[in-house]
């Protein structure tokens, strides 16, 4: 009970240390929210949208621009630690390499789920989209935040492992984009089920549901060979 | 020349970095896979284009078959053996582990390429399309992109203990994940036919016999091409360090 404790007393002062790192700078925020608007904009230039292809062509849309905004926070993990050359320190302290790995996947977890946040209502502005009732909004919510977790967890893994490198805003998408097929799928067509409900679907929530799982379990065992000692 | 001296010196049978360093230019295990490699190889070329008769439907084209097959199979095996030797390597960090999983990587990746030029010469006139988005198909293509993220990474992070376990972890999420992309490109499309290649039971016995070859041929064409690639790994390591030695 006490491990535990400490467990999330330790996840909680990492996450703390970014998140305050992340509002005196506000690098991160900025700039993916930016680009995740600006992916949206592109995309109503380059597919003529009608009122009747805007339901098959935004949930793709939607997902392109999270999927990119991600990527750019996700590369910036530990770009903080990196330039301040802290990260050593990070790794002196008696802290369990879970609780890194949980402590910097929430917090990209927290810097993708406000840029989707605000997002989402400029997405359904610009496309003219229904999204407004109740129930449509949640599971909407929960949609874009079970996607934002598959691809955190994979991500938050291999931007450590890309971080070694020279050429990590290189790599990274090279080593996240195959990875991350599952998730992007079902989050696709959850979120096109959402805007235009059909019949004889698979039970794509449920689905990215175990994805996110799998990937979680498999990334928090394997941190701690990505990290250096 | 001084450094040519050194060199010199320190090869001839000694250890470096502590690894010997081979006496022998053929390995016996070379000279015995490269024997059979040529000898299954070129009776599996004779099944292949004389022995089995002319597909009815498909005509010249279903002999793409034969190779394609084969070249998949290495190309998967190469994968599954990547991984598996990550998880050792994870477990008992053993430099000669990372080097073969490695060498599997690049193996892997050119026979997958060859799957995936064949699949497309062969689909071309026999479903009209170079490419479709079946679970296959868009499976194997992103387990051709791991193998290029995993080589790209490796050569990226140099020869270091963190390149090699980064290597390893890419193999294994990679392992989980390639059955789940199959599962979910499977579910995303439905109800399209998964399987488009002749099943096993249609092709006559001839067609059995030459695939059975095929395959032994290029499984042995595998272990041989591997065994080079390991034998590159190691003495482009052990190079290295004689530079770091020299210097």
């Amino acid at each position: 009970m006490r491990m535990t404790r400490v467990f999330c007393l330790q996840i909680w002062a990492i996450l703390w240390k970014d998140i305050r790192y992340e509002l005196r700078s506000k690098q991160t925020w900025l700039g993916m929210g930016m680009f995740a608007l600006l992916v949206l904009v592109i995309f109503n230039f380059t597919f003529d949208l009608h009122p009747d292809t805007v339901a098959a062509i935004a949930p793709g849309a939607l997902w392109v621009a999270f999927i990119f905004a991600s990527l750019l926070g996700l590369g910036r993990t530990v770009a903080a630690e990196r330039e301040q050359t802290s990260l050593d320190r990070l790794l002196l302290t008696p802290v369990d390499r879970k609780a890194i790995y949980l402590a910097k996947l929430l917090g990209n977890l927290l810097f993708i789920g406000v840029v989707e946040i605000v997002a989402l209502p400029v997405f359904a502005i610009l496309f003219n989209l229904p999204i407004w009732q109740g129930s449509t909004l949640l599971t909407l919510i929960l949609i874009v935040i079970l996607g934002a977790l598959g691809i955190a967890s994979v991500g938050t893994l291999f931007s450590v492992l890309a971080a070694a490198t020279q050429a990590r805003e290189l790599l990274l998408p090279i080593l996240v984009f195959p990875l991350v097929v599952p998730v992007v799928i079902s989050a696709v067509r959850a979120t096109s089920v959402v805007l235009v409900p059909s019949v004889n679907e698979p039970p794509w929530l449920s689905l990215l549901l175990a994805f996110d799982v799998i990937f979680l379990s498999a990334s928090t065992l394997l941190f701690q060979y990505v990290i250096e000692d | 020349m001084a450094l040519a001296k050194q060199i010199s010196q320190t090869t001839d049978g000694h250890v470096v970095g502590g690894q010997r360093l081979a006496r022998r230019r053929w390995p016996l295990v070379s000279v015995i896979l490269g024997v059979l490699t040529a000898l299954t190889m070129s009776l599996s070329i004779w099944l292949i284009f004389v022995y089995t008769p002319i597909d009815a439907l498909q005509g010249e084209t279903q002999r793409i078959l034969y190779f394609h097959v084969p070249t998949a199979w290495a190309g998967m095996l190469s994968f599954v053996i990547m991984a598996g030797l990550g998880i050792i390597y994870l477990f008992k960090p053993d430099e000669r582990l990372d080097w073969l999983a490695r060498a599997s990587a690049e193996v892997g990746v050119v026979f997958l390429t060859i799957t995936l030029i064949l699949g497309a010469t062969w689909g071309k006139p026999i479903w009209g399309a170079w490419w479709v988005w079946d679970a296959r198909l868009t499976a194997t293509l992103i387990l051709w992109f791991m193998y290029v993220g995993y080589l790209m990474l490796r050569s990226y992070m140099g020869r270091t203990v963190e390149s090699a376990r980064g290597g390893a972890v890419i193999g294994i999420i990679g392992a989980i994940d390639v059955p789940i992309i199959y599962l979910s490109v499977n579910w995303w499309r439905g109800q399209h036919p998964v399987t488009q290649i002749g099943t096993q039971g249609a092709l006559p016995p001839q067609a059995v016999l030459t695939i059975m070859v095929a395959l032994v041929a290029f499984t042995l064409l595998y272990a041989f091409m591997m065994v080079q690639a390991y034998q590159l790994q190691r003495l482009q390591t052990l190079a290295q360090r004689l530079r770091i030695q020299v210097e």
